[in-house]
């Protein structure tokens, strides 16, 4: 662990988004109160104010505060990053766990059902998963979760059959001990670094769906701060502000590009031999 | 290799049955009834269920799939209930404007990925590297609707260079058809280049550390078809896979970057079939999307095992 650390610290790169990502969470966290405006707080006589000192992004078309709407807007990210992750995680663990540590049907079974999603480019499945549903951040959370479940239950699965002819699983079943036990406590540690890896890839993937699906109207309701609402609603205003357009993008890129270079790094950390490879 | 095709197309077969599954039954799970969608605010109950009975609504969902299986055998994805048009016939119209965006997506993308990808190789640890390692990462972070509608900002609304939205099909004039596919084409296409960039980098990182390519170096091959022959031939095989499985990623942006420039292809057909309920269009659209993406990278996987041999016999 600690050399892992320290392998990911000497990757300038990783450790820049792991930096900013730990910012991201802080501004998410206290948003509250650092934020200058009310991000919600109309005012007519100021709409779509060009950035200034008062107003560090301007402003939108409802007056509203561009840089707080911003700040908030990490926590809708954040929040739609940790819950879909971690939803796929849970769900896409458990899958790959069981369909590789039981093997025969159980896997042609699940394997099958995880191509089938496969098929389906993320954005299109989640799209109709929010027709379903209907657009709301909870809605949002649980289609993108779905989503995302595939990619977890297929490493997982990987990772199982990488160790489930090993030798020490072979003794622990010959000395009775239980499936679930075996999963958990021999299984599972097995897989956490490729899932860890997978795990803030994702989030980057879930930051972009959140943005698309609110960008085109199936996401979080209209007056909710996201990053993606404010980049849908600059369209019919950005001929005369662009900053409407230009900041919220600003936001999502270097979040995603940060939970991009921290997984990149993760992998080379964890796994050093990847590193002259790609 | 007729054997490797065969057993790919036996795995293909029940995830294209799985897909049309999913594809029917998660569209029945939408909120809303078709029906009342149509009529509106002419709605009453005997009309309603004469629509009913002529779209097949009102017997059971899984007679309903049964028949609607079918018919798709047949090349018949049922009638558009907003529309009244053949799906088929609307997908078929629609098909044109998708594939040539995914087409200019993927040229981009190669201009971008392959000269980058190599130099960054070839350059190693080098800032050049660095840079270019840099923008493949940039590239995939960066939301294609963003990209279009900085593209939009740009070069619609500032230089009033090209139209910021609409289509103009080939045969109405080829420069204008191009003018108005460049800018979807360049969002589209940047995270796909950018994915290819690191693909062809770490690829040929490989073949340049071979034992062939020193040879051929001793041998005082010259540089240029070194790499050209040598090194770029080889290093393209993995790139090739990964481009089929962009082909997904491509048939999802188009979605978003359809509905942005308002192009008239299969990604803004589904968006509209769910805004308007319809059934027929909206499992026709995820049906065709589903199936032609297992289908690319089945051709994918194929093109690779006869470059490849080494796949079709493992």
């Amino acid at each position: 662990m600690k050399e892992t650390w320290k392998r990911f610290r000497q990757n300038r790169f990783a450790f820049v988004g792991f930096l900013f990502i730990f910012l991201v969470l802080v501004v998410a966290l206290f948003a509250k109160w650092i934020v200058p405006y009310d991000p919600f707080a109309m005012d007519s006589t100021s709409s779509l104010a060009s950035p200034n000192a008062q107003h560090w992004f301007g402003t939108d078309q409802f007056g509203r505060d561009i840089f707080s709407r911003i700040l908030y807007g990490a926590q809708i990210s954040l929040k739609v990053g940790i819950i879909a992750v971690g939803f796929s995680l849970f769900f896409g663990t458990i899958i790959g766990i069981v369909a590789g540590y039981f093997g025969g049907k159980i896997d042609q079974v699940l394997s099958r059902i995880t191509d089938v999603l496969f098929a389906f480019p993320d954005i299109l499945l989640a799209l109709v998963i929010m027709a379903i549903l209907g657009p709301s951040l909870t809605n949002l959370m649980i289609a993108i979760g779905i989503v995302y479940t595939p990619i977890f239950a297929r490493i997982a699965r990987g990772a199982v059959l990488n160790i489930r002819d090993s030798l020490y699983i072979e003794a622990a079943k010959s000395m009775g001990v239980s499936s679930f036990h075996i999963m958990r406590r021999h299984v599972l540690p097995n897989s956490i670094a490729p899932l860890i890896v997978q795990v803030t890839l994702s989030f980057a993937f879930a930051i972009l769906a959140e943005a698309a699906l609110s960008f085109l109207g199936l996401g979080v309701s209209p007056d909710t701060p996201s990053w993606g609402i404010m980049l849908s609603e600059a369209k019919d205003w950005m001929e005369i502000s662009w900053w409407t357009a230009i900041f919220p993008g600003i936001a999502i890129t270097l979040a995603v590009l940060s939970f991009n270079i921290m997984g990149d790094g993760l992998r080379d950390a964890l796994d050093p031999r990847l590193k002259n490879e790609r | 290799m007729f054997a490797y095709i065969f057993r790919r197309l036996l795995i293909a077969i029940p995830v294209l049955f799985g897909i049309s599954i999913i594809a029917f039954f998660m569209v029945r799970l939408v909120p809303g009834d078709t029906v009342t969608a149509m009529l509106g605010t002419n709605y009453n109950e005997a009309q309603a269920e004469l629509l009913r009975q002529k779209y097949g609504l009102d017997k059971s969902v899984v007679i309903q799939y049964g028949l609607w299986i079918l018919s798709v055998f047949k090349g018949d994805l049922g009638i558009s209930s907003f529309t009244n048009e053949p799906v088929m016939e609307i997908i078929v119209g629609r098909l044109p404007v998708t594939l040539e965006l995914t087409i200019i997506s993927i040229v981009f993308a190669l201009i971008i990925a392959i000269p980058l990808g190599t130099v960054a190789a070839l350059k190693r640890n080098t800032p050049v590297d660095y840079s270019a390692s840099f923008f493949g990462m940039f590239g995939i972070s960066l939301p294609n609707f963003w990209l279009g509608t900085l593209l939009i900002l740009l070069f619609s609304l500032h230089l009033s260079w090209l139209p910021s939205s609409g289509f103009v099909p080939i045969s109405d004039g080829l420069w204008m058809n191009i003018q108005t596919m460049l800018m979807p084409g360049i969002a589209l296409g940047t995270a796909v280049g950018a994915v290819t960039l690191r693909m062809t980098r770490s690829s040929m990182l490989e073949v340049l550390g071979e034992e062939y390519m020193k040879m051929a170096k001793a041998k005082g091959v010259n540089n240029f078809r070194l790499i050209w022959k040598h090194g770029l031939r080889n290093a393209l095989v993995p790139v090739v896979t990964v481009l089929g499985i962009q082909a997904g990623y491509l048939l999802g942006g188009s979605i978003i970057i359809e509905q942005i420039f308002s192009l008239p292809g299969i990604g803004q057909l589904a968006l509209q079939a769910i805004s308007n309920r319809d059934y027929s269009l909206l499992q026709g659209s995820i049906l065709f999307i589903a199936s032609a993406f297992v289908l690319i990278n089945l051709a994918v996987d194929i093109i690779y095992a006869i470059i490849n041999p080494k796949i079709r016999y493992s």
